[in-house]
C-alpha cells in the first residue's frame, strides 16, 4: 500500500507542517479499488476464523467509494471469496460508518438465526480535492470481520449495539461528482461530536458506565477529533490511544473506527471491555460494547497485526500520487 | 440639547449557533429585558451587516419588530459595515437628542456561522473598495497585514508586542460567561499559529461568531414613566470617515478616523480622555488594536504594546480595555458587534460585569470601526451623577 506524507501535500498548496490534520495517510495504487482491499481484508478474517467460505451466508460491504455506482462490491467479494452463490449480499453507503452499520447488520442476521457466519467489511478509497483540507487525510484502508454465533476460540462478543442518526448535511458528494464537499467547522460540534456523544450517551441510557470500558475507539477523521469527544465525555486520552491509526493511515472512512477495533483486538486481554463509537456524515453514529474473549490471543498471530500492515508501505511524491488516485487529466 | 439614557441591555453568548435563525437569536434577547417596558418603544434600530448576503434576509427593522411583538413602532435597519452597532446606537442617540423619540431599541445581530470559509473571507472584505479587494484580489486581512507589516518596520518593535494582545483579550474572556472563547491563549500559541497573510497569524485574528445584542435607550421624561433598569448616560456618540483603502491616507498607520470620532465623543459627554476608566475598541486584527490605541492618544505611536505590558490597559490598568475580550475573544457578530461593545460599558458601568468587573468605573467609552477604519463611530457612557 502506497503511502503519502502530509507535509508532501502541504509542499505543493504552500501550507506548513503545523496546520496538517496527521503525519502521512495510506493511498491506493491505480489498480486497487474498495472491491480489491476488501477481498484482501476478508482473507485475513477468515484465517483468523478458522471459518471455511462455504459457511458465509453474507456478504456486506460498506463504502462510499464502491468501484461501481450500480453492481455491487458484495458479489465481487463474495465471488472472490468462493463462497456458496447462497448468499445474502449487499452494498452498505453510510459515509464513515458503512463499515460499522454492516457489523450491525451481520450481527442481527447471526443473531436471528438466519445465517450461521457473515462478513462485514468497511474498504474505501476516499476521495480528497485537491487542495481542499480533505485531501491531506481522505485515505484508503480496509478491515474485515467474520460473525457467527458463540463458539470456541471467539475473539470477542458485542455485547450491546445502538444506532443514532439525523439528517445533518455536514458533508456529501452527488451523483457524478467527483468529489464531495463539506461544511467545514459545521463538520464538528453539530456533526461529529454531538452524533458520538449521542450514541454513546444511548449505551449510557442501557446501563452502561463510561468506566466500565478498557479501550475506546472513535471514528477518526483526523488526530484532534477522537481525543477531543473523549474529553467531552470525561475518557481519559490513554484509552483512546491504542485504536489510533489516523496518523499514519489518514481517514480510511468506512475502515476507519473498524482498523482502531482491529488495532486494539491486536493487544486487548481476555475479559476487557472494548466502546467502539463510529460516526458518518449525513449524519450518524453506531455505538457497541466489544468483550474480548479468550480466543483472542490465540487467533490474533494467525494473521498480520494493523502495525505489521501499515509498516508494510512504500511512500510516494504527490506526482505518483496524483497518477495513483487517477488525477492527471489525459485527455 | 436632552440627555440620552441606556435604561437596560441583553446579551446572547456569541458562540456559532447552527440551530439558530436570526430571528431566534433575537428572540433570546427579550428575556434581557424581562419586566423593562418594552411595550413602550417609540422606534427599533437593528444593526446587522450580512443580512441580504449570508441569509437572504433584508428589512430587517420589520423582521425584528415583529419578533419582539413589536409590530407597529418604526424601525429600520442600521448597516454602516462592521460599525453597524454603534451606528445604530448613534442613530438612537440622536433620535432622543432630537426629540423624536423617547425610547428607542438598539439591536445588534448577525449570523456569520452560515457562510463558508470562502464567503467569510469575501465577507471580511465587503468594507473595502470592491475594486481592490474584488478585482486586485487583495481582500481585508492582507491589507491588514501590509499595515501590520509597516508598523513593525516603522517603530522598530518586534511581533510579540503586537501579538500580546490577543493574549490579553483571552485573559479577559476567559471570565466572561458571554463570550465566545472563554479560555486563556500563550504568545506562543499566537506566534506559532499559521499565517493569514504574514506577518498576521490566525490567532491574531477575531474568529467567526453568531450573536444578538440589545440596549435601551430611553430620554429623561421617558425615564420617570416607564419600568427600567439601572441606568446609565450615553452622554457623548460621534461619527467620522476617512479615505477608504489605509495606504491612500496620509498615513496608513494613524487612524483619523477614530482619532476625530472620541475627540467628538468626548466633546460631546464633556469628559476628557484621562476619565475613561473602561474602553471597548475594535480589535477585529491584533494590529488594530495597537493603531486605535495610539490614534486616539492613550498611547504614543508604537508604544501601545509596552503599556500592554505594563499593565496599563489591563482589568486593574488605568484604561481597561476590551474587558470581556473584545472581537478577538468575546466574538465578532460583525453588524452586532457594536451593540455589545454598547452592552459591556453598561455592565461595567452599573456594576454588573461579573468576574470581569472594574472596580470604580465611572466613565466608559467604545469604538467601532468598518473596515479598516474608514468609518468609525465612538460612544462615551458616563454613570449618572458624573
Amino acid at each position: 500500500m502506497l503511502r503519502i506524507r502530509a507535509s508532501e501535500i502541504g509542499r505543493v498548496w504552500g501550507v506548513g507542517d503545523s496546520e496538517l490534520p496527521v503525519k502521512e495517510k495510506a493511498v491506493n495504487n491505480f489498480d486497487e479499488d474498495a472491491a480489491t482491499m476488501a477481498v484482501e481484508a476478508r482473507k485475513y478474517a477468515l484465517v483468523r476464523a478458522g471459518v471455511s467460505a462455504s459457511r458465509i451466508g453474507a456478504v456486506y460491504v460498506g463504502s462510499e467509494s464502491h468501484p461501481y455506482a450500480v453492481k455491487p462490491t458484495g458479489t465481487i467479494v463474495a465471488e472472490a471469496l468462493g463462497v456458496s452463490r447462497r448468499t445474502l449480499g449487499a452494498d452498505l453507503e453510510f459515509a464513515c460508518k458503512a463499515g460499522s452499520e454492516a457489523i450491525q447488520i451481520v450481527s442481527g442476521l447471526v443473531s436471528s438465526g438466519m445465517i450461521e457466519f457473515g462478513l462485514a467489511i468497511g474498504s474505501d478509497t476516499a476521495q480528497g480535492r485537491p487542495r481542499d483540507p480533505l485531501e491531506y487525510t481522505a485515505a484508503a484502508g480496509a478491515a474485515a470481520f467474520v460473525l457467527g454465533g458463540k463458539g470456541d476460540g471467539v475473539v470477542g462478543e458485542i455485547e450491546a449495539s445502538v444506532s443514532y442518526v439525523s439528517d445533518t448535511p455536514d458533508f456529501w458528494r452527488r451523483s457524478h461528482e467527483r468529489y464531495p464537499s463539506h461544511g467545514h467547522r459545521f463538520t464538528a460540534a453539530p456533526a461529529y461530536f454531538h452524533h458520538i456523544i449521542s450514541s454513546v450517551k444511548l449505551l449510557q441510557e442501557e446501563g452502561y458506565s463510561l468506566s466500565d470500558f478498557n479501550y475506546v475507539v472513535f471514528h477518526q477523521p483526523n488526530t484532534k477529533f477522537p481525543f477531543a469527544v473523549a474529553k467531552m465525555l470525561g475518557i481519559p486520552p490513554d484509552k483512546v490511544e491504542h485504536g489510533m491509526v489516523c496518523n499514519v493511515v489518514g481517514n480510511t472512512y468506512a475502515a476507519s473506527s473498524l482498523l482502531g477495533l482491529c488495532r486494539v483486538l491486536d493487544r486487548a486481554r481476555p475479559g476487557e471491555k472494548v466502546l467502539v463509537a463510529s460516526y458518518g456524515s449525513g449524519a450518524g453514529s453506531d455505538a457497541f460494547v466489544v468483550n474480548v474473549l479468550d480466543g483472542v490471543l490465540e487467533r490474533r498471530v494467525r494473521a498480520p497485526l494493523v502495525d505489521d500492515l501499515i509498516a508494510r508501505k512504500k511512500y510516494v511524491d504527490y506526482a505518483v500520487y496524483l497518477r495513483a488516485r487517477n488525477k492527471i487529466r489525459l485527455q | 440639547m436632552r440627555r440620552v439614557y441606556i435604561a437596560g441591555a441583553s446579551l446572547v453568548k456569541v458562540d456559532e449557533y447552527w440551530g439558530e435563525s436570526l430571528d431566534s437569536l433575537v428572540s433570546q434577547l427579550a428575556d434581557g429585558f424581562s419586566g423593562l417596558a418594552l411595550r413602550k418603544i417609540d422606534a427599533v434600530y437593528v444593526a446587522n451587516m450580512l443580512g441580504e448576503v449570508l441569509q437572504s434576509q433584508a428589512n430587517l427593522g420589520a423582521l425584528v419588530a415583529e419578533d419582539l411583538g413589536l409590530a407597529g413602532v418604526a424601525a429600520f435597519r442600521v448597516e454602516a459595515g462592521e460599525a453597524s452597532g454603534l451606528a445604530a446606537l448613534h442613530a438612537g442617540y440622536q433620535s432622543i437628542r432630537a426629540g423624536l423619540a423617547d425610547t428607542v431599541l438598539v439591536l445588534g445581530v448577525e449570523k456569520l456561522s452560515d457562510a463558508s470559509p470562502e464567503e467569510a473571507m469575501a465577507t471580511s472584505s465587503l468594507s473595502e473598495r470592491y475594486d481592490y479587494v474584488g478585482f486586485q484580489g487583495v481582500p481585508q486581512p492582507a491589507i491588514a497585514s501590509m499595515m501590520y507589516n509597516q508598523y513593525l518596520k516603522r517603530f522598530e518593535v518586534p511581533q510579540e508586542m503586537v501579538a500580546q494582545f490577543p493574549v490579553m483579550m483571552h485573559e479577559h474572556a476567559a471570565k466572561s460567561p458571554h463570550s465566545q472563547y472563554q479560555f486563556k491563549i500563550t504568545l506562543e500559541s499566537v506566534l506559532s499559529s499559521p499565517f493569514v497573510s504574514e506577518p498576521l497569524r490566525r490567532l491574531e485574528c477575531a474568529g467567526i461568531g453568531d450573536g444578538a445584542a440589545a440596549v435601551l435607550l430611553c430620554s429623561s421624561d421617558a425615564l420617570s414613566t416607564i419600568r427600567h433598569d439601572e441606568v446609565v448616560e450615553l452622554a457623548g456618540s460621534a461619527c467620522s470617515t476617512d479615505i477608504v483603502f489605509p495606504f491612500d491616507r496620509e498615513d496608513p498607520l494613524r487612524l483619523g478616523a477614530a482619532s476625530r470620532a472620541f475627540e467628538e465623543a468626548l466633546a460631546r459627554a464633556g469628559v476628557a480622555r484621562r476619565d475613561i476608566r473602561v474602553l471597548e475598541i475594535h480589535d477585529s486584527y491584533s494590529i488594530l488594536a495597537c493603531l486605535l490605541l495610539e490614534s486616539i492618544g492613550l498611547s504614543e505611536p508604537g508604544r501601545s504594546g509596552v503599556d500592554l505590558k505594563k499593565g496599563k490597559y489591563s482589568l486593574a490598568g488605568e484604561v481597561a480595555v476590551n474587558t470581556f475580550g473584545g472581537l478577538k475573544a468575546r466574538g465578532h457578530p460583525a453588524g452586532a458587534t457594536g451593540v455589545y461593545q454598547a452592552a459591556e460599558v453598561y455592565l461595567q458601568l452599573t456594576g454588573r460585569a461579573g468576574e470581569c468587573q472594574v472596580d470604580g468605573a465611572k466613565v466608559g467609552a467604545a469604538l467601532n470601526l468598518a473596515g479598516l477604519g474608514s468609518c468609525v463611530f465612538a460612544s462615551v457612557m458616563k454613570v449618572r451623577d458624573v
